[in-house]
């Protein structure tokens, strides 16, 4: 295993990391925004992943779902949501009163069609 | 005389709507499963049938349930039900035995006075005229109540609302109201051309006889009596006038055994057009008179699917509390019926529409979730040691830690073994889930649950929360016995476990929806409380307690309404100035904390509180024991 110790170290080269507004899609965001525009709230305290059912065995976060979902890369959503459990203990610790739970049953929903088209 | 032509279309309406019935009640039989149609058949031969005309008589026509807890309201449905139904049973015999023969057709009893003008002048003939005019006065100081109920204030039948009808319910409405004014003024004119008549049509026939021609005056008034009930026999089933037949059908359904469950079918078809639209629930919901939201109410989401509109948002924009299952006077199980609408996906037809499809088979469109991977498969394989009781603190019990380390320190001082299966913060019970309408994730965080209980070999699970208590009972297969906090509590010192002390507090108790009306678990939370403190009762007690407001039943509601069911029902509750507020659920307790001045705890954290440690009971001995030792030292 060649360079296995330094790309421990994490010396290696960072795969490029750019964000491509034009190629993502806010459709999601926008459905959800629409239908539930308490999300425009959020701060990013990340409250909700701190207290999160689901973050206590994996690293779901829904902060991080969040700053996704408004940059529009659904594809890295799409399977991490699934995760939630739908415990609502998020909504009791948001200082903003976001109704989270309504946002990720929201994009659930979003995934589960077909096509982002059914929007 | 035996024919006119103004009784067509009395009988076009009645026999369209006789066949209408007969093809209805054939197609909903057929459609039943085959366990439920042995249940109907066994129930039609059987007790059931007694019970079920009983209460037909009861609810159907007397209205008992509403007069019981509204009694202007009541008396309005009563004078127009009971009164019609005695005007017909009575006009029947009237015709049978005053008329020229017996068995006559239903038009000789509903037109008797035209067809016999001369009938009713003198002894038992005029005792029989005062006895329906008798009967027609009720029914039109119903109508009377009905016309100011819908017109001018709701408040004369003691509602704050009533339900916004639909166009075609408006028509048929109208031809309700108009059918028993027009029998009155042509009875009258008839009685005041012939000088028959009874106290009301005689009386009234005689004023009108001084003024007007009143034998060819009569004439249009009869057509319009007849073309009044065939339009409203028309009507009836586009309309909620439709419950009238099929609450009948639904009595003999519910008397025989048969229940929602969790699918739609013939039995939540039935009951989704029972449903009158009387309008109890709304003012029965919170979310009505304290968050002001009117559109959502029970009453509108059977509206919604008998209409074939889309019910996705009013299904999950409620409460779940099941305040209106209480108060609903036909008894419709309006809960599971939202539970349904929120498993179907919107593009799902749960239900046909009487217009569209009432002479075709229901179409089955299996919904398909097109995503059969498991979700959860992260949550690693929990090894709980094996134990008697398993203590399940629950995601909400784990937000609110005072109630987990109450809960520790009892379960301690028990004795028992016991051991706590999420210590560390477990998986959802997914109830959430199931309230969300996802019973295929709700069914894997069960599983996962349910091996967690059964590797562990506990007798008994005691959970904190009743919304997993309500999900541990209904939907997991298990052979323990389930018990929320509160019960285990009372068996704790019925069985003389605990010790506990008295408090000296005043505190009311307010009962959690999932734990009260959810589970019917009312009375051992109060049990403790008493035990502890001085329980004192507020105006709604068991059955009629109010939501918190923070309830996971509801997907959609935001945050401000929330609160302002919580104050509301924070303010009702502690209307005696209580030292504290119980409540038997963490998810209240949160809620109410954060709208209330008074102390809100949860009945464990008091008992916790009360208890009598049996450390603290030997202390004092060993404590002398060490006095006793160092003295020798010395």
């Amino acid at each position: 295993m060649a360079g296995s110790a330094s790309e421990k170290f994490g010396f290696t080269v960072s795969k490029a990391r750019v964000i491509d507004y034009d190629a993502n899609d806010k459709a999601v965001i926008n459905h959800i925004l629409e239908k539930e525009p308490s999300l425009r709230l959020c701060i990013e305290c990340g409250g909700c992943s701190a207290t999160c059912t689901t973050g206590n065995f994996t690293s779901f976060s829904l902060r991080e779902i969040h700053i996704l979902l408004k940059r529009g890369e659904n594809n890295h959503v799409r399977e991490k949501i699934k995760k939630c459990m739908l415990c609502g203990k998020c909504i009791l610790v948001c200082p903003r009163g976001v109704n989270t739970r309504n946002v990720v049953f929201l994009a659930k929903q979003a995934f589960q069609k077909h096509s982002i088209n059914e929007l | 005389m035996n024919f006119d032509p103004f009784i067509i279309p009395f009988n076009l309406g009645l026999y369209f709507i006789l066949l209408f019935a007969v093809a209805r009640s054939v197609i909903w039989f057929r459609e039943l499963s085959r366990p439920d149609k042995l249940r109907l058949q066994r129930g039609f031969f059987g007790r059931a049938f007694g019970q079920s005309l009983k209460e037909i008589f009861m609810e159907s026509l007397i209205h008992r349930k509403i007069l019981k807890s509204n009694f202007r309201l009541g008396y309005m449905h009563m004078s127009l039900a009971f009164g019609w139904f005695l005007l017909i049973l009575f006009g029947t015999i009237e015709a049978d035995i005053f008329g020229e023969k017996h068995l006559n057709p239903p038009h000789k009893a509903i037109f008797f006075k035209f067809f016999n003008p001369d009938h009713g002048k003198a002894g038992f003939e005029a005792a029989y005229g005062f006895l329906m005019d008798l009967i027609l006065a009720f029914i039109l100081s119903g109508l009377f109540l009905a016309v100011l109920k819908r017109f001018t204030s709701k408040a004369a039948v003691g509602m704050k609302k009533t339900t916004k009808l639909k166009i075609l319910d408006k028509v048929a409405l109208t031809s309700l109201w108009l059918i028993f004014p027009s029998r009155l003024i042509a009875e009258s004119l008839t009685s005041g051309a012939y000088g028959t008549g009874s106290f009301l049509t005689g009386s009234l026939g005689s004023l009108f006889a001084t003024f007007l021609p009143a034998r060819e005056a009569a004439y249009p008034f009869w057509w319009l009596y007849s073309l009044s009930l065939g339009t409203f026999f028309v009507l009836l089933p586009l309309t909620r006038y439709m419950h009238i037949p099929t609450e009948l059908f639904l009595i003999f359904m519910r008397n025989s055994g048969i229940r929602t469950g969790d699918r739609a079918g013939t039995f939540s078809e039935v009951e989704v057009h029972s449903c009158s639209s009387c309008g109890m629930c709304i003012d029965q919901c919170q979310m009505s008179f304290s968050a002001g939201i009117h559109t959502i109410q029970s009453a509108y989401l059977l509206k919604a699917i008998r209409n074939n509109n889309e019910t996705h948002d009013i299904a999950h924009n409620c409460l779940m509390c099941g305040r209106c299952d209480q108060i609903c006077p036909v008894g419709i199980e309006l809960s599971p019926i939202r539970m349904i609408q929120r498993r179907t996906g919107e593009n799902d037809t749960a239900y046909t529409n009487v217009w569209k499809g009432y002479l075709r088979q229901r179409q089955n469109n299996v919904h398909q979730k097109t995503v059969p991977s498991n979700s959860y498969s992260f949550v690693p394989a929990a090894d709980p040691g094996r134990t008697d009781v398993l203590y399940f603190a629950g995601c909400m019990t784990h937000l609110t830690p005072s109630i987990k380390d109450a809960m520790v320190k009892i379960l301690d001082a028990s004795g028992l073994k016991w051991s706590f299966m999420d210590k560390d913060g477990g998986v959802c019970c997914g109830r959430p889930l199931m309230l969300a309408g996802q019973d295929r994730e709700a069914r894997e965080l069960i599983n996962i649950n349910s091996e967690i209980i059964w590797k562990s070999g506990a007798k008994t699970l005691v959970t904190s929360c009743p919304i997993c208590y309500k999900i541990f009972r209904e939907s997991y297969y298990l052979d323990v016995e389930v018990l929320h906090h509160s019960q285990f509590i009372k068996n704790c010192i019925d069985e003389g476990l605990v010790k506990m002390n008295y408090l000296h507090r005043r505190v009311t108790y307010h009962t959690p929806c999932e734990l009260g009306r959810g589970s019917g678990v009312y009375n051992e939370p109060k049990a403790v409380l008493k035990h502890v403190a001085n329980l004192e009762l507020t105006s709604f007690e068991d059955e009629k307690s109010l939501c918190c407001g923070g309830s996971l039943g509801n997907m959609l509601l935001d945050q401000r309404d929330r609160r302002r069911i919580a104050s509301d029902a924070a303010a009702e509750l502690t209307r005696t100035n209580p030292d504290c507020l119980a409540t038997a659920c963490p998810l209240c307790k949160k809620t109410f904390a954060s709208v209330s001045g008074t102390r809100v705890a949860d009945l464990a954290e008091l008992a916790a509180e009360a208890l009598v440690t049996t450390s603290s009971k030997k202390k004092p001995s060993r404590i002398k024991g060490a006095i006793r030792e160092s003295a020798r030292i010395i």
